[in-house]
């Protein structure tokens, strides 16, 4: 396969929260939602990142392999959306591949109509956000339609691909009854899920929205207790669910 | 079966005939090499356990050590608040100085304090007079007239220095391009074999020295045979007054030790001669826990103790090695920070023959970082094996996310140059026990001597001419080029002049203040390394990427010499596994090792050197003006060999892979890393974080690397902590090398500890 550039924000090498052991986390820019908690708004825009090469990036992930192997670790992809830079990604999961390095994409699905089956095999493991159930909520949250990433859902349970769902509970946005179980119903009836990552929101990225110059809308929502996120988290175990 | 093998299982309860010959402490105990001669390694090979699960077995602790340790902290907690609890200002400090002290002898199952009572300081002159004055006055009290009056009229080490020392080595001393030398204090850094009194009693060791001594009879009595058969001399001496000292507290060691109490309170008996005779920089304890473990393991198994009192036996020899202190200088307290003793314990590691070193007393010696609460001392130091059982490795890493207390060394690594029975001294500096010994070298400042280099032998601050005049760039911008050669220049001169320090040191560190109950516990012919050290490697590595990648502008005084310098490009720097820039720290690492090399060493020494700062990179820093990789003047330096604070920013694993490429061949005395990262950094639950530190450290080791800190905790409770310390009194931070607690840092230290890379927080 071709080298590929890609818009890159950042890497972060000694991954542990996006996926099985340690993780070479590759944050790439651009993404069509516009959560209101995002905690990289610096990488919503395409050209934020910097032009990468696949092949460099993949070289360089190469030099990893002993941290991969000790702990079942491997890359993640993540964003932005990296799937907002198809042929990028697919070459980053083409070049994993050869290299038995295991591939994780970190998404929201929403663009997922753009990638060929063939590209969504790549990945050994999805980490598939469904910000809430609720359609009107799931708007106000994240700006666009939640149809997109419940069918990428069910397409990936069709492949058999193994996917986490993550769910960030914000007090007073997402947290209600129905948003909670309804994501939780959903989930339990795919076969193909083998963990749940309940997220409580935090405001660690508050200061790069102003940073840039922009409102955080979330400034006066606070911070979920920890017996909240117990709660939400045992709505989710209800379901027969290995909620985290 | 064959019958030779049933006869070796079989004991003399049943056959009556073949009741063992050797003393009663031996009893049960597998022969060998080490009966007949002073072997520990063998002894350790022949009867130790293996053990290859997990921590269930471990006991808290038990009322004693509970009720004991609460007064204890009563204790430090008035030590806190004062600087120092109590202070000897007139009986010089000898291993039988004083007469025997207690916390509480009921609880205590361990017993032996350096002077008569918890936490008062010895007097310990020997390694320098003034030093020692210094150390009692900036604390509040006065050396007693008499003993003023004694050491008028003898020499000391401090003494015996500054007759040596050549003006050129001065001004480099004064202008901090070498820094930390041990001329005013005891070197430290030497590790007697403390086994050897559990296991042969004094009786033995005597003998053998005295056989030693005989050894020599015959040889031409040159400088070299005299200058050892008067040591051997001073050791016996020293063994007999050991032997005193522990008459005092009631115990027979002439004999071995017998049971486990005894081979804990024997070897730590033996420590506590060394610690009332030596301040050393670091009097670290050596590799004792698995040792120890055949003494427990034996009582275990005939049902004389129970898991909780072998627990407890740990927790009261840990709780007295907690105690351990020194009287030290302001100034000294600046270079090592948070009143630091490095009785560094070295736990685990592999054997040569592939069986695992970890027993059930490595987990008990961790487990006391459980039972008492975290703590800076002993400096507790795995040497990690990818090849350790997993339940070994998952314990270390849980204890380490509880409570940032243990380091990590590579034994893989380590045990390819110094066999399989070696401990570490201080921070980083293996050596094989009872075997080896170090001359302590502190470090040079290489960051400064690539300013010398620019300003043509001149100080940077001062001005004035320290180093040789030679030509100083004159042209506006950096050029690699055109400083190389100046450089490489400046740093032989460095290598000489620092080398020449060392051998001053130690002709007089030897003659002062001779180690004499240490060495006695050492073979009579010992390895000797010279233990050069270098401060400032990724402010130079930084430095050299930037004049080659990006355009770096003098800014010059009045004078017209350079103390400043203004960026314009990007360059790459140390710690994010970019092999542009890693290449030059590890070419410099190994250059300078070669200029090492090159100088003659006192007593045949073997040259190595260390990338380590201990807490004295805020020191360094503080003396090294403006440097070219845009760290301003007075800035601190980042601690040992890690990358400059905040400027690694792939995330811990690159950081990491950077620090792998340096070459232990050509820094065997260590190569330390500092990580700190947040707990959430290290997974979602203590399962996950436990996992994945394991995970780090094997990838770590597997690449080669030498030694790391670990931290597990966020910047805000540090900042709390700087806020109410009295809320943190067992906040313990490892730094470079050691841990502290943190609330005995000053200030600075404490800011530069809190403004260090925290993996996971953006």
């Amino acid at each position: 396969m071709q080298d590929t550039m890609g818009f890159v924000h950042s890497v972060e090498t000694g991954g542990t929260v996006d996926g099985p052991g340690l993780r070479y986390i590759v944050f790439t820019s651009g993404c069509p939602l516009r959560c209101l908690y995002c905690h990289n708004p610096d990488t919503l825009k395409l050209k934020s990142g910097e032009q990468t090469s696949a092949y460099k990036l993949l070289k360089d992930i190469s030099t990893y392999k002993s941290y991969f192997e000790t702990g079942g670790g491997g890359v993640t992809l993540s964003g932005g959306e990296p799937m907002a830079q198809k042929e990028f990604l697919k070459t980053m999961l083409w070049g994993c591949n050869q290299m038995g390095v295991h591939a994780t994409v970190d998404t929201s699905g929403y663009l997922h109509a753009n990638l060929d089956d063939e590209t969504i095999n790549m990945a050994d493991l999805y980490l598939l956000d469904i910000k809430s159930w609720v359609p009107a909520t799931y708007k106000k949250v994240t700006g666009v339609d939640i149809d997109p990433t419940l069918a990428f859902a069910k397409r990936l349970e069709k492949l058999d691909k193994d996917v986490w769902i993550r769910f960030v509970l914000v007090p007073g946005l997402t947290d209600a009854t129905e948003n909670v179980e309804g994501v939780a119903k959903f989930v339990s009836e795919l076969s193909n899920v083998k963990r749940v990552d309940v997220l409580p929101f935090h405001k660690m990225g508050e200061h790069k929205w102003q940073q840039m110059g922009k409102s955080y809308q979330l400034s006066d929502t606070r911070e979920p207790t920890q017996d909240e996120t117990e709660a939400t988290k045992d709505a989710f175990r209800k379901y027969g669910l290995d909620v985290h | 079966m064959g019958v030779h093998e049933n006869i070796d299982q079989v004991n003399a309860d049943t056959l009556p005939f073949l009741a063992e010959d050797g003393p009663k402490a031996h009893a049960g105990f597998k022969k060998g090499d080490w009966t007949k001669e002073v072997d520990v390694r063998n002894f350790i090979q022949l009867n130790y356990t293996p053990y290859e699960g997990g921590k269930d077995f471990l006991a808290g602790p038990t009322k004693a050590t509970t009720k004991l340790w609460e007064q204890v902290l009563e204790l430090m907690k008035e030590e806190n608040k004062k600087g120092v609890l109590d202070a000897d200002t007139e009986v010089v400090s000898t291993i039988t100085s004083h007469a025997p002290g207690y916390i509480d002898k009921d609880l205590e199952k361990i017993v032996g304090l350096q002077t008569d009572a918890p936490l008062k300081r010895a007097l310990m002159p020997y390694g320098g007079l003034k030093m020692a004055v210094a150390a009692l006055e900036s604390n509040g009290y006065k050396l007693s007239e008499k003993t003023a009056e004694i050491f008028k009229h003898r020499k000391t080490h401090n003494d015996g220095v500054f007759d040596l020392y050549t003006p050129e080595i001065r001004r480099a001393r004064s202008s901090g391009i070498v820094t930390g030398l041990p001329d005013a204090y005891g070197r430290g850094r030497i590790i007697g074999d403390y086994r050897r009194v559990a296991l042969y009693g004094i009786e033995f060791l005597i003998k053998d020295k005295k056989a030693q001594h005989a050894s020599l009879d015959g040889n031409v009595l040159n400088e070299e045979t005299l200058r050892l058969r008067e040591e051997l001399s001073e050791q016996v001496r020293s063994l007999s007054e050991l032997q005193e000292m522990a008459t005092s507290y009631g115990f027979d060691i002439s004999r071995p030790a017998e049971n486990a109490q005894e081979a804990v309170q024997w070897l730590y008996i033996a420590y506590l001669a060394a610690i009332k005779e030596q301040n050393g920089a670091a009097m670290s304890l050596g590799r004792t826990t698995t040792f120890l473990d055949i003494y427990i393991q034996r009582d275990l198994d005939k049902g004389l103790i129970t898991e909780e009192e072998a627990q407890e036996l740990m927790d009261h020899f840990v709780m007295k090695l907690r105690l351990v202190r020194f009287m030290r200088t302001p100034d000294y307290n600046a270079l090592f920070s948070g009143d630091p003793v490095w009785v560094t314990e070295s736990i685990g590691g592999m054997g040569q023959d592939g069986r695992t070193l970890v027993s059930k007393s490595s987990f008990r010696v961790l487990q006391t970082l459980i039972n008492l609460g975290p703590a800076p001392e002993p400096n507790l130091t795995v040497l990690w094996s990818e090849h350790m059982p997993k339940g070994f490795k998952d314990y270390c890493s849980e204890v380490s996310i509880k409570t940032s207390s243990v380091q990590y060394e590579n034994d893989d690594l380590m045990r390819s140059y110094w066999g399989d029975d070696y401990g570490i001294a201080c921070c980083v500096s293996a050596m094989a026990i009872g075997k080896q010994m170090q001359f302590f070298g502190a470090r040079a400042n290489l960051a400064k001597a690539m300013l010398y280099a620019i300003n043509g032998g001149k100080d940077e601050k001062t001005g004035k001419q320290v180093g040789p005049l030679t030509r100083p760039i004159t042209g506006d911008v950096l050029n690699w080029d055109e400083l190389a050669p100046l450089y490489d220049q400046m740093m032989d001169w460095i290598a000489k002049v620092y080398v020449q320090a060392l051998n001053c040191i130690h002709f007089s560190h030897d003659k002062y203040n001779y180690e004499r109950v240490e060495m006695a516990l050492h073979d009579r012919d010992i390895l000797r390394t010279m233990a050069c050290g270098i401060a400032g490697l990724s402010v130079v590595a930084d430095s050299i990427s930037a004049i080659k990648n990006a355009t770096v502008k003098i800014i010059r005084n009045e004078e017209g010499l350079a103390v400043d310098y203004e960026i314009d490009g990007d360059f790459p720097c140390f710690g994010n596994n970019d092999d542009s820039v890693d290449d030059i720290a590890s070419e410099l690492v190994k250059t300078f090792m070669g200029k090492v090399r090159n100088q003659t060493m006192y007593r045949d020494a073997v040259p190595t050197q260390s990338i380590l700062t201990i807490t004295s990179n805020v020191v360094y820093g503080k003396k090294t003006g403006s440097t070219p990789d845009g760290r301003k003047a007075g800035e601190p330096f980042a601690p040992g060999a890690n990358p400059m604070h905040g400027r690694d920013k792939k995330g811990a694993v690159a950081s990491m892979k950077s620090l792998c490429k340096l070459p232990y061949e050509h820094s065997q005395d260590g190569i330390s890393y500092t990580f700190s990262i947040i707990p959430g950094a290290l997974g979602k639950d203590e399962a996950e974080r436990i996992d994945n530190l394991s995970n780090l450290l094997d990838g770590y080791m597997h690449d080669m690397g030498h030694h790391i800190n670990v931290n597990v905790f966020d910047r805000a409770t540090l900042e709390d902590a700087m806020e109410h310390p009295e809320l943190y009194p067992q906040l313990t931070v490892r730094v470079s090398g050691y841990a502290v607690n943190f609330i005995k840092l000053t200030k600075e230290q404490q800011l530069d500890v809190i403004n260090r890379t925290f993996h996971g927080q953006r």
